[in-house]
């Protein structure tokens, strides 16, 4: 029961907490993202954890092994990591358009932008998109 | 033989039809499939609901694997209705979508958009039908990430900083769902939430238990968007296409009721949550605050959708205030009110959707004179309005006198004041509708409008009757919500 058998545990929480730190902290969309990416992790190391028994294989049906660890959570953790790539895939391209539109990726900016558009007459109508759509063409590519 | 898949096919239909709508590329084409495809599903939940209620609790084994090993879907009354709630308003947004998305989103988007909504169906259907908590888990994201893509979708560049924003803050909160149902895990090793609650009265002072309490509250509570996790919801419902608006302030929190009320009282049981965890000494505070303060800011908002999504914040609160109370007749306000402000919140968006086709502005100003040249809809929104306020012979007031008996039986009484209080500011932004469109003159400049066309008037109408309708016959509304009540306090018929 000392710090050691539970150090998986340990390193779940402490990536969930970097993972939620960075998220709240970073104003930026892209490291928001990432951060998002790493506190989904954590959780799955913490399942991953759940299922694994000491000394045991991989779940086969053979007379030679009798120890195997629980492979519900690992199948569990394979959808989840299904999920964590879709929403990690809908936000970069949320972040893409959001930096064709902006021309920035950075949160007190985008903001910023929208204040003063508030300001100047915002219909929410289309046109307000037009003199942002060109320069975002080039860097979108990396 | 078929009709022994019914709960199956609820949530399989939709999954199905979603890739065949990118496939017709035709805007019309996708438009009339997707919407047969929703009165499909309607007709499949009015006959799974009409079971329900003669025979009890359906249980449909996926693939044939008896539970706790296979996935169950469990249907009884409280979501059998909440089913009903759903897809009798994809039914009616999804005929009124065609001229709305078509001003509002690009054509070769058109089929693409019928898809995404198929699917946040999907998951929607899911989430409710299924009896097992890793599949809750799987159909919210199906469902919020189909949302983020129809709020994306929305005319203004806001949109997609909203949807951005409402994608951090939805991710967060499944996260946290599916820590707690790692930790549930642990402790219990199952997975479906009839057995979970067994184990879970059988053992309830592990410490993972009450964590996991603790995450899976958190998570459904960012979903139901209850003060002061609801950050995400004005913008969202604010820049979203009118449509998507209407669809999703009239189900996808409404599911996010429904998940709190299958948690607190179902899988951890009564006993668990307000005896063991202080969850009324939270839950009520918060839902008077999102009362008072969704209602308050809503006054102060010049723009429609904005003003009616902050009102959205103080409903919510009236729904989580209903649970809070567990008792018989919070429960029945809670659960009455889920069909109730679905019916009248839908109406409104939808009635707001066909101002923007018409005015292509939906700033508190874009109103005025407009009670003349837009009667139709205008009527529309103001019932729909008083809807809020809780007028006598509109459903509001049903929900909301429940909610009441409900604080004085527990002898609350700052409660009822509050609840009352909350309907007071409700008649202020209401107000505040009704005069700028009936007691101020059309700006001079203001081109002539015309009524909203009859594709889009029927559906708003559909649901603003609904809403009278059982404002004052509620036999149905009412003996359903009870019936589901009793069963999710504990007791054993269906």
């Amino acid at each position: 029961m000392d710090f050691f058998t539970h150090i998986n545990y340990w390193a779940a929480i402490a990536l969930a907490a970097i993972g939620l730190y960075a998220v709240v902290a970073r104003a930026n969309l892209i490291k928001k993202l990432i951060g998002l990416s790493l506190f989904q992790t954590a959780v799955f190391l913490l399942f991953i954890t759940i299922g694994k028994v000491s000394g045991g294989t991989a779940p086969i049906m053979d007379a030679a092994y009798t120890l195997y660890s629980n492979p519900l959570p690992h199948v569990l953790i394979l959808t989840a990591i299904v999920v964590s790539v879709s929403t990690l895939a809908v936000g970069l391209a949320l972040a893409i358009a959001i930096k064709r539109e902006y021309g920035t990726v950075e949160e007190d900016e985008i903001n910023a932008s929208n204040s003063a558009t508030d300001n100047a007459t915002d219909n929410a109508s289309n046109s307000a998109t037009d003199n942002a759509t060109d320069n975002a063409s080039g860097p979108n590519t990396t | 033989m078929i009709s022994q898949h019914l709960p199956v096919l609820l949530v399989a239909l939709p999954l199905i039809a979603a890739p065949i709508c990118v496939l017709l590329r035709r805007p019309a084409l996708a438009w009339s499939f997707a919407t047969l495809v929703s009165w499909a599903l309607l007709a499949i939940s009015i006959l799974l609901l009409i079971r329900v209620l003669e025979e009890g609790i359906i249980s449909y084994h996926l693939g044939g694997w008896a539970p706790p090993f296979g996935i169950e879907y469990r249907l009884d009354a409280v979501n059998g209705f909440v089913l009903l709630v759903i897809t009798a308003v994809a039914a009616v947004v999804l005929p009124y979508a065609r001229l709305s998305v078509a001003s509002e989103i690009a054509a070769p988007r058109h089929n693409l958009f019928y898809a995404v909504f198929l699917l946040a169906l999907t998951g929607l259907l899911g989430i409710t039908a299924t009896g097992d908590i890793f599949n809750i888990y799987v159909f919210m994201e199906i469902s919020s990430l189909a949302s983020y893509v129809l709020i994306a979708l929305g005319p203004s560049r806001r949109a997609r900083a909203a949807a951005f924003q409402y994608l951090i803050m939805g991710t967060i909160g499944a996260t946290f769902l599916l820590i707690g149902i790692g930790l549930l895990y642990m402790m219990t090793g199952t997975l479906n939430l009839a057995d979970l609650s067994v184990r879970i009265a059988d053992a309830p002072d592990m410490r993972p238990i009450h964590a996991a309490f603790a995450f899976i509250t958190i998570g459904v509570l960012i979903k139901l968007a209850l003060f002061p996790l609801h950050l995400w919801l004005p913008n969202a419902y604010t820049y979203a296409p009118s449509a998507v608006s209407a669809f999703l302030a009239a189900s996808a929190t409404k599911v996010g009721a429904y998940v709190l009320l299958r948690f607190v009282f179902t899988l951890f049981g009564q006993e668990f949550s307000f005896e063991r965890m202080p969850l009324m000494e939270i839950l009520m505070p918060l839902s008077l605050i999102a009362i008072l303060v969704g209602s308050g800011v809503a006054i102060f908002q010049t723009d429609l959708k904005r003003l009616f999504a902050y009102s959205s914040i103080g409903q919510i609160g009236y729904l989580a205030l209903g649970v809070s109370f567990a008792s018989t007749s919070g429960l029945t306000g809670a659960i009455v009110h889920i069909f109730n402000h679905a019916m009248m919140k839908g109406g409104i968006f939808l009635a707001l959707g066909c101002i923007m086709y018409r005015t292509g502005a939906l700033e508190l100003s874009a109103l005025n004179g407009l009670g003349r040249r837009m009667p139709f809809t205008m009527a529309a929104l103001v019932i729909g309005g008083l809807g809020l306020v809780g007028i006598p012979a509109t459903s509001g007031f049903v929900s909301k006198w429940y909610l009441l008996q409900a604080a004085l039986e527990a002898d609350l009484w700052p409660v009822a004041v509050i609840i009352l209080l909350g309907s007071l500011l409700a008649l202020v932004y209401v107000g505040r509708v009704i005069e700028a469109a009936y007691f101020r003159a059309p700006a001079s400049d203001a081109p002539a409008q015309q009524e909203a066309p009859w594709q889009m008037l029927a559906p708003t109408w559909i649901l603003i009757a609904a809403s009278l309708y059982f404002g004052v016959h509620t036999e149905i509304t009412v003996g359903v919500a009870e019936r589901a009540a009793h069963m999710l306090l504990g007791g054993s018929e269906s």
